[in-house]
């Protein structure tokens, strides 16, 4: 892509100088080859949750909403933990593809595919929860503005109408975006294949692509223009995603930092699923040099960065509880660190403010093991941080005489593993079936790929040196 | 056995590479050169562009930087098409807030304007965004690089192997108005071209014949879509309507009426009143079956009012006019049918005390059966002041007449 600053030298993105086609054989090879068995028990596992996901499903449709542990007055909880929570993780993907690419930041290309990828698998996850949870799932239709018998139109000043429309927007420009960039790899593996039933299905997918300079140049101009709508796009969804809660009155959600803490909270979750996620994969299948400790590092760090933002707007909520004299507001944060749900708020905070500061350490940001460990932490931290927001704000609001407490029940929890199982069964073919690292991006910013001379067609063929952009 | 069958399908599946030279004709569409190294080509797509030639294209397997410049490409217009599909779906969104919460159906919610800017604002923006995005990939696809064109000259070559691999290209082709064979080799092996390769037009390229109004191709379109069009119908309305949970609560846990229930000792679903229950304004009358005599000094309850005239002359129009006529006669519409009743102006009815009349109303008299079902008991006693007025016009006087006034 058009990265054209010129930095001061750093690392080589691509190690061990792989060649162009190295790093066509390297990335194409699991598309290419059968299955292994580390792939099939992965997939087995993760399709095993799926089935209790699906198992708890049924149930949910079946029996209606009174098989969750949902209550009066807890009537937001696992099925809208969930959705956040899903919704969060795919904030990374769009960071990564719209906002790094914006910044020029090449070590992007490595993990922009993959982290895509994550985006769109994660939305369709969260996308699950909030349908089911209105009951009826097959009437899901009168969320949208669509013409009815009734003569009903859906009401424009409810957050919940407006999560409908930044959720699926979301889910269409992710899928635009990572579709438009599979394009260029799905013409390179069309020419690769020996098969001809798979060369059919990429000349289908690949549109016809010819790698033409007048292509790529309109393609380039697209790709920058997506980034630029995606990057307040991915802004905006997470910011009315904190709506649903900060338009209502509920002391512990009624607050105007919620946007940019949510936004934050997301980031920093999204981050920690790629991590975690990648650290396997590279493994698995022997991208080291294309995904090297370099980039889980820059990941790493910005784990640091975000995690340290959502520690300040945990830090700031408490004050402003006091500062504000609301004594509702005061009190549920009180409830919050020292009442029933204790565990899980502590939970929340050791995972996302304290571990992550041991990313301040470079041996700890370059160690894979311990960055395992604490990514899975995030992960743990980020979800029980909705948890939090969610169930201990409603479980003691203004009338102590509605009070009640949370359990989930086993569907609660089913579905909980089930939407763990259907992310990653999705990963998995994905990882199976296209590239999972962006073949004609990375092959831009190898070493030596791109020109040192840039001349113009009047100067017929004399060529201007330059100082050049090209390692 | 399955595995065997999989490695047969692959083995017969085996692509060719040199079949596909079977479907090209023999006319040339360009005359194409590979090179090593991105220095080369940008240095030989200027040289190319240099001389004039308009009809060439550089292919490299990544974008090279600083190439539209060597080619005296102009500035993508992707851009432009973005910019006007951002701005319609922006007023798109606002237009359809607007017109569904301000004008086709407006509610107060929250005591706020029917329609207002600020709530209005994050759908407005997810929709410029969204439309922004859709036009930008299409138009990027569809209008600017004439995608998706499948079977293009150059794909399915060696040619293009290698520029979707690790080499770049330049094709120039046959229809630039400066194009001469030699010429074209000369230049591409004076700029370092290590391979030099016709490319032949496809036969498929040559038709004109578009494959989207192939008739049998757009009947295959037509009938898959009634197809399913009909079964998605009945499926959906089979499953919508009759199976459980999608029954919209037509099936509930509860007894209806008339219906058996094997709780009760009598299977009936339905429970009897407790003996001697009296249902609101079912009183039972007292003289029922005995003599008109009995029943003489039951009084009217109600006093003579326009309203209760207007109630009695209501339904004795109702439900006495039919045999007894409207005025009482015993000329009713139904005369004919049934044994004409006596006039209710004779002297006997006139001479009645008014509970004679509502004993008869009541308990029947002759073929005339009871009312006391259709007709309440206020009723009656309304329509007894309106048969006494219909008596009283019968024969009135003159000062009836000037009462009247």
């Amino acid at each position: 892509m058009s990265l054209d600053a010129t930095y001061t030298r750093e690392l080589p993105l691509v190690e061990n100088n792989a060649t162009l086609k190295d790093l066509d054989n390297i990335i194409a090879l699991p598309t290419e080859t059968k299955p292994t068995k580390g792939w099939w028990i992965a997939i087995s596992i993760s399709s095993t949750a799926l089935l209790i996901g699906a198992i708890s499903l049924f149930y949910t449709i079946y029996y209606g909403i009174g098989m969750w542990g949902n209550n009066q007055p807890v009537g937001w909880a696992f099925g809208i933990i969930n959705f956040v929570f899903w919704i969060g993780i795919g904030h990374a993907g769009t960071l990564i593809s719209a906002i790094l690419f914006l910044f020029r930041q090449k070590w992007r290309t490595g993990i922009a595919r993959f982290a895509e990828a994550m985006t769109i698998f994660a939305v369709m996850t969260a996308g699950i929860f909030p349908i089911i949870h209105t009951g009826r799932p097959w009437l899901g239709g009168y969320l949208l503005p669509l013409p009815n018998q009734n003569g009903v139109w859906v009401n424009f000043m409810s957050p919940l109408l407006w999560d409908v429309f930044a959720v699926s927007t979301y889910f269409t420009i992710s899928f635009l975006f990572w579709g438009i960039g599979l394009i260029p790899d799905l013409a390179i593996l069309r020419d690769k294949t020996t098969s001809k039933i798979k060369k059919n299905i990429y000349k289908v997918l690949s549109l016809g692509w010819t790698n033409s300079n007048r292509n790529w140049s309109n393609y380039e101009r697209a790709y920058l223009i997506l980034a630029g709508i995606s990057t307040p796009l991915v802004l905006s969804v997470h910011t009315i995603v904190s709506f649903d809660f900060a338009v209502s009155v509920i002391p512990g959600w009624h607050t105007t930092i919620f946007p940019p803490y949510f936004v934050a909270g997301a980031i920093f979750s999204g981050f920690g699923m790629v991590s975690t996620v990648l650290i396997i994969v590279r493994k698995v299948f022997n991208m080291e040099h294309i995904i090297t400790i370099g980039h889980l590092e820059k990941m790493n760090k910005i784990l640091l960065a975000t995690g340290t933002m959502v520690g300040f707007a945990y830090s700031m909520e408490f004050f402003v509880a006091w500062y504000s004299g609301n004594t509702f507001e005061s009190f549920t944060f009180v409830n919050r660190a020292f009442g029933p749900y204790a565990w899980a708020y502590w939970i929340m905070f050791s995972c996302n403010v304290f571990f992550p500061q041991l990313f301040w350490f470079r041996k700890i940001r370059r160690s894979i093991p311990i960055t395992f460990i604490l990514v899975i932490l995030v992960n743990v931290g980020m979800w029980f941080e909705r948890f939090v927001i969610i169930v201990t704000s409603l479980h003691r609001d203004f009338l102590p005489s509605s009070w009640a407490m949370f359990t989930p029940t086993l569907t609660d929890m089913g579905l909980l593993l089930g939407s763990f199982g259907f992310f990653f069964t999705l990963l998995f073919l994905f990882l199976k079936t296209l590239p999972l690292v962006s073949i004609s991006e990375v092959k831009a910013v190898v070493e030596g790929a791109q020109p040192t001379v840039h001349p113009h067609p009047h100067t017929n063929g004399k060529a201007i040196q330059e100082g050049g952009d090209g390692h | 056995m399955i595995k065997k069958l999989i490695d047969k399908l692959n083995e017969i599946n085996k692509f060719d590479r040199n079949a596909d030279n079977g479907e090209r004709s023999k006319k040339l569409f360009g005359l194409a050169a590979l090179y090593e190294t991105p220095n080369e080509i940008i240095e030989a797509a200027a040289v190319v562009a240099g001389k004039g030639y308009e009809k060439f294209d550089v292919y490299t397997p990544y974008p090279l930087h600083g190439m539209d410049d060597a080619m005296g490409m102009d500035k993508p217009k992707v851009g432009y098409v973005s910019f006007i599909f951002g701005l319609t779906g922006m007023c798109l969104a606002l237009l359809m807030i607007g017109w569904m919460s301000g004008i086709d159906y407006p509610n107060i919610i929250g005591g706020k304007p029917f329609f207002s800017l600020p709530p209005s604002i994050p759908i407005t923006f997810e929709g410029t965004i969204l439309l922004t995005g859709i036009a930008t990939v299409l138009g990027m696809l569809v209008l600017f690089n004439k995608l998706p064109k499948i079977d293009s000259p150059l794909n399915d070559t060696d040619f293009m192997r290698n520029v979707s691999s690790d080499k770049y290209g330049i094709v120039i082709q046959t229809d630039d108005d400066l194009f001469t064979e030699q010429d074209v080799k000369n230049l591409y092996l004076s700029t370092g071209a290590y391979n030099v390769q016709e490319i032949f037009y496809r036969e498929s390229n040559l038709t004109t014949k578009t494959p989207l109004f192939d008739k049998k191709f757009i009947s295959a379109i037509i009938g898959t879509a009634v197809v399913t069009a009909v079964v998605t119908y009945f499926i959906v309305n089979f499953v919508l309507y009759s199976t459980v949970p999608f029954d919209w609560m037509w099936v509930q846990p509860r007894i209806d009426s008339q219906s058996p229930s094997t709780f009760f000792p009598n299977n009936s679903g339905m429970r009897e009143p407790v003996n001697g229950t009296v249902a609101r304004g079912f009183l039972p009358y007292e003289y029922k079956g005995l003599p008109d005599s009995s029943v003489k000094l039951l009084a009217n309850p109600l006093a003579v009012s326009k309203e209760v005239l207007e109630r009695g002359q209501d339904r004795f129009n109702i439900y006495c006019s039919p045999c007894h006529g409207y005025f009482g006669e015993g000329d009713g519409r139904l005369k004919g049918l049934f044994p004409k009743p006596p006039t209710l102006h004779s002297k006997k009815v006139k001479e009645w005390t008014d509970g004679n009349i509502y004993h008869v109303i009541t308990n029947g008299q002759n073929v005339m059966p009871s009312y006391a079902e259709q007709v309440s008991r206020d009723d009656r006693w309304a329509i007894i002041h309106y048969i006494r007025a219909l008596e009283r016009s019968k024969d009135a006087s003159e000062q009836d007449v000037e009462l009247a006034k």
